[in-house]
């Protein structure tokens, strides 16, 4: 008799349109965050936060009630939800360029505050929607289509460590840093995603997912060798791993 | 045994699954699908032991269901 082990989670709807290029871990990242909510038995009482990017469309996949924020400002929308409907368990879903660039002041407050909500940021190194632009996480000698010699730290400085803030902020109670790259990493990060959720529902802070992700047509590679990339000069730079764990403690 | 259900109109052809699969299951068919790229097909459907590796790696949910 053959048993189901593996299914599309209830959290994506059924009518989906994953609408991210050929082998970007957006889809992966998606994909975990929906198996998690399925796993806590959330779904029906989540509300996401959309971001500007690649990450945009999360409307058309997640199964959840989705608010669009104007672009960076996903944890102050976030914030606003949560505080008018504390009983809901609320995420934001944003890329680099839209946490870490445009939105950091508001990310950085908003997990000052401690709001009990969870982030969740895909750290592609470039603005991918927009055509490959240098971002804020663009690694150091990485050919952008505003970096054509490479990032010179001199001109434009140095790659910025999301995780490592974010740790140092007291409002925080859980922050990884989680790569896609094989699947028992995929396994571990689904891990820390479900971390980073029960930090809010144990109200205990905000919780934040960095995911080390590929962008194949703008880093001009195949999904195989972007994955390689996240594993060798990407891992180096941004050091996978958990960098806070207050849910741990106090289990 | 194992089982995949793969949605072939959903696959961009990444071949993520292709590598992770521990037993050779799959392999890229010679038929374009609904989205224009070659999709992945079971080639070696009797090594399947339903470990559902492809499923988790997949970035499309083009594997929607796997049994064992």
């Amino acid at each position: 008799m053959e048993q189901l082990v593996y299914k599309k989670p209830d959290s994506i709807k059924d009518d989906f349109k994953i609408s991210f290029c050929p082998g970007c871990d957006h889809g992966t990242a998606v994909k975990l965050v929906a198996e998690v909510l399925d796993e806590l038995g959330v779904r029906e009482n989540t509300i996401g936060i959309a971001s500007v990017g690649c990450s945009v469309f999360s409307y058309d996949f997640f199964n959840v009630d989705i608010v669009e924020a104007p672009h960076g400002r996903s944890m102050a929308a976030a914030t606003g939800v949560k505080r008018s409907k504390p009983d809901k368990v609320v995420f934001t879903y944003q890329g680099d360029g839209d946490l870490a660039s445009i939105g950091l002041a508001e990310t950085i407050h908003a997990m000052t505050r401690g709001e009990k909500v969870t982030a969740i940021c895909i750290n592609n190194t470039t603005y991918g929607m927009t055509g490959g632009q240098a971002g804020p996480t663009t690694l150091i000698g990485q050919v952008t289509t505003t970096t054509t010699s490479g990032r010179k730290a001199e001109l434009s400085g140095y790659p910025l460590k999301i995780s490592e803030i974010l740790k140092e902020v007291d409002g925080t109670a859980y922050v990884a840093r989680v790569t896609l790259d094989s699947p028992a990493a995929i396994m571990n990060a689904k891990k820390c995603i479900k971390k980073a959720f029960e930090a809010q529902i144990k109200g205990l802070g905000t919780g934040f997912v960095e995911i080390l992700s590929t962008c194949p047509t703008n880093w001009k590679m195949t999904p195989q060798e972007a994955h390689a990339r996240v594993r060798g000069e990407m891992s180096e730079v941004f050091k996978p791993g958990v960098y806070k764990d207050k849910v741990s403690e106090a289990l | 045994m194992g089982r995949i259900v793969l949605n072939r109109d959903r696959c961009k052809a990444c071949y993520l699954c292709v590598d992770a699969c521990p037993k050779k299951v799959l392999g890229a068919d010679n038929q374009v699908n609904a989205l224009g790229y070659y999709p992945v097909t079971v080639s070696n459907p009797e090594e399947c032991i339903g470990c559902a590796m492809c499923a988790r790696v997949c970035p499309d949910i083009a594997i929607e269901k796997v049994y064992r």
